[in-house]
């Protein structure tokens, strides 16, 4: 793992950083330097100093304190919703790989189909039927995946299933199953992985943008974007508001970036020049 | 050429530009925050309503005035029998409706019938429900008896829910909207404006203004940028966190006024814990008013002990009833049996101090044990919850209708608090009309609701309102629901 990183400064700066908030966030749970759903009116707006760092917001809360709270609450949404669209996603991709025919045909219309609608008209979707919140971020950024991971997963099966010794596999007996179990998947890894920090990156995006509009996180919960939300009427009074969300927004989504192409090129150099990258609507 | 020629195009554009700033001083553009889902004011209870077509497209036989006074409208004057029992309105001569047609007594019984009918979706029934019958003497005369007399019988009559409407155009008016008043309907651009003009045959004094544009723009950062931009000339109602934009910008002027907006935790009165007297007074001791107040309205909220508007004089300050003490909340809540405190939901609707309500009080009833739930709705959901199921534990409200206290004498309203002595105080109250008398009756209402803690009682909202400083006549305070364009005008 170190002589991976060493040739690879920006994986190395990009999955440093990303660890290092992600790890803020995981502290969060047990420890923050103040409550976050503790309301002091009477110490609201301050700027950053030694008893707030990061300042406080309009209901006195302390900011440094939201921003981990918001952070993790950016990697679990983010995580949870890669983890729908491998868990469903790359089965899917490995079925179409394999049995080719109707199946492909029904996995590659399905994605398209799902590709249509983008997660915003998804999250408004199940806001109307069962009400905002986190769960809904979860599933609308979830669903906008699964295709992605289906094309990653086909299109590197593909790739394999003329091999030899998938051949091999065949004429000895395994069934498809086995094949995608023990040849296919351990070797699209890397790929799904890359993918993987991507999509975790365009999540973190796709949530913040869903708070901000209402539709993700709730009050008293917070998240970097219903930070942003917040602040926004504020922006002209106090810009710090906006500006710190804003920028942690910013960081975590650089740094994943960052760590995603780092590993692309670490971990598969024929990769370089391959597009990966999706654009979450 | 062809350069030269955009030049001078573009000079004369400037010229023109020029032309209709100078010829603005007849025209205003106000900002408001909620669009109306319909513009006729007896067919539907939102307030957006009134601020477009209160006193300005509609009349009514009497008019509120920004004092909250009752001025004679299209009833030029009127007489009373000495039981209180019958009304004799005598209407102005030469009013016409803005289709052309005259107005008459006719109009006047047509339009409470129609209030009055048993099919009638007026949202405010209840208050004229002492009308037994309306009856024309003459077509300038109008005689209307009461069952029991009724001390706010003549306020009532001026509310945006009572506007005089004609038969030819009541069905239309939610969509073209015809009455009386000052100014005529144009047009409406759904989900962008309503246009109105100033009515040249008017019957009374014509207002300044010529033309009148209703914005309707929700979201305070637009609303921000359309006031610095000069799209809009001012708004009745700023979100107050961002009025220190405008508070020292000397081409602004801040209108900071009351409204008749009491803002209230309100608590299901029938639903266990808050049943108990004891478990609601202590949520009464765990409230810190002035911090509600700071949070939510950014100081412009008037702290209130009772369901009364502070500015009327009939107000009792009763704020000290249950001072703001954890320990004694802990006490009551021991004393009631719940010593760990309990868990409730607070439902929120969408409005701004709801929600920052909401999460201040969520942060002062944790200290005293009281674990609170927030869940945010839309109207919709908490009109249908909240307001008709009555599936509700807490939740926080502004009641805006001038002198509604009555609502505490219904058992079946949301909060269901039944008390037989408020409902007899109150029944004695709507037939008084005498005025010591009244305020002696309402202030006991006020002190037993306040002792009982019914409802967590806030604050009273305010009204801050932006405008162009040269823009003079607007309503500082809002003792009733609406714009009233009649006295505004630019200064010289």
């Amino acid at each position: 793992m170190i002589p991976l990183l060493r040739g690879h400064p920006r994986l190395l700066v990009g999955a440093g950083i990303s660890l290092l908030l992600a790890l803020a966030g995981l502290v969060s749970l047990v420890w923050t330097p103040y409550p976050i759903e503790q309301v002091v009116v009477a110490e609201r707006f301050l700027g950053s100093g030694p008893q707030h760092w990061l300042g406080t917001d309009h209901l006195g809360r302390d900011m440094l304190s939201l921003i981990m709270s918001g952070t993790l609450t950016s990697f679990l949404v983010a995580g949870l919703a890669a983890g729908i669209g491998i868990g469903i996603g790359v089965p899917m991709g490995l079925a179409a790989a394999l049995w080719g025919g109707w199946v492909e045909w029904l996995v590659l219309r399905v994605s398209d189909l799902t590709f249509a609608f983008p997660a915003v008209i998804v999250a408004i979707l199940i806001a109307t039927l069962v009400g905002p919140g986190e769960s809904n971020a979860i599933f609308a950024i979830g669903i906008f995946n699964i295709p992605v991971f289906a094309r990653v997963a086909r299109g590197g099966a593909l790739t394999l299933v003329g091999q030899d010794y998938v051949a091999a596999a065949r004429l000895a007996g395994r069934n498809r199953i086995a094949i995608a179990w023990l040849h296919l998947l351990p070797n699209i890894g890397s790929l799904i992985i890359v993918q993987g920090t991507i999509q975790l990156s365009l999540g973190i995006l796709a949530e913040a943008g869903l708070s901000y509009i209402g539709l993700g996180t709730q009050p008293p919960a917070t998240s970097l974007g219903l930070m942003l939300r917040d602040a926004q009427s504020l922006f002209l009074i106090h810009p710090w508001l906006s500006i710190v969300p804003g920028l942690a927004i910013v960081v975590i989504v650089i740094a994943l970036n960052m760590a995603g192409d780092g590993l692309r090129d670490a971990l598969d150099p024929r990769l370089r020049r391959q597009e990966l990258g999706h654009v979450a609507g | 050429m062809t350069f030269s020629k955009s030049l001078a195009m573009g000079v004369a554009a400037l010229v023109l530009s020029a032309g209709t700033a100078l010829a603005q001083s007849t025209e205003i553009r106000i900002g408001v925050a909620l669009e109306p889902p319909a513009l006729d004011p007896t067919a539907g209870a939102a307030e957006a309503i009134d601020i477009v077509v209160y006193q300005n497209v509609f009349e009514g036989l009497t008019r509120i005035d920004q004092t909250g006074a009752v001025q004679p409208d299209l009833a030029e004057s009127w007489a009373v029998s000495d039981d209180g029992l019958t009304y004799t309105f005598k209407l102005h001569d030469g009013v016409t409706f803005h289709d052309g047609s005259t107005f008459d007594a006719d109009d006047v019984k047509f339009t409470f019938d129609r209030i009055l009918a048993d099919d009638s979706v007026n949202a405010q029934k209840a208050l004229y429900a002492p009308i037994s019958t309306v009856s024309v003497i003459d077509p300038l005369t109008v005689e209307m008896t009461l069952s029991r007399p009724d001390g706010l019988f003549l306020f009532n009559l001026g509310r945006g829910d009572a506007v005089i409407v004609a038969p030819e155009s009541a069905e239309t008016n939610a969509t073209q909207p015809i009455g009386t008043g000052p100014f005529a309907f144009v047009q409406w651009n759904r989900g962008s404006r309503v246009m109105l003009e100033r009515y040249e045959p008017y019957w009374g004094e014509k207002p300044a203004l010529t033309k009148a544009t209703y914005v309707f723009i929700s979201d305070t950062a637009t609303m921000t940028n359309a006031l610095l931009a000069g799209d809009i000339d001012g708004t009745n109602n700023f979100a107050a966190e961002a009025l220190p934009v405008f508070e020292n910008n000397p081409q602004f002027k801040v209108l900071v006024g009351s409204t008749e907006g009491e803002t209230i935790l309100a608590t299901n009165n029938k639903k266990s814990p808050f049943d108990n007297l004891k478990v609601r007074q202590a949520m009464a001791h765990a409230l810190n008013r002035q911090e509600i107040i700071d949070g939510a309205t950014y100081g412009y909220g008037v702290p209130i002990g009772t369901h009364f508007a502070p500015h009327h004089p009939y107000y009792l300050d009763l704020t000290d009833t249950y001072p703001f003490d954890p320990e004694a909340a802990k006490a009551l809540l021991a004393e009631a049996g719940y010593p760990d405190g309990f868990s409730a939901t607070l439902k929120l609707p969408p409005v701004a101090y709801a929600r920052l309500s909401g999460q201040i009080i969520a942060s002062e009833f944790a200290k005293v044990g009281i674990k609170l739930e927030l869940i945010n709705m839309e109207w919709a959901q908490w009109l249908e919850d909240v307001l008709t199921n009555k599936d509700f534990d807490l939740t926080i409200v502004s009641h805006v209708e001038p002198f509604d206290i009555g609502i505490y004498a219904d058992p079946n309203y949301y909060f269901g608090y039944d008390n037989p002595e408020v409902q007899a105080l109150n029944e004695q109250l709507n037939a008084t009309i005498d005025d010591a008398e009244r305020k002696t009756l309402a202030q006991k209402i006020e002190t037993i609701i306040a002792k009982d803690a019914v409802n967590g009682y806030l604050f009273e909202l305010a009204q801050t309102g932006v405008w162009n400083a040269k823009l003079e006549g607007m309503w500082q305070n809002a003792p009733i629901e609406g714009v009233v364009l009649r006295d505004i005008h630019w200064a010289e």
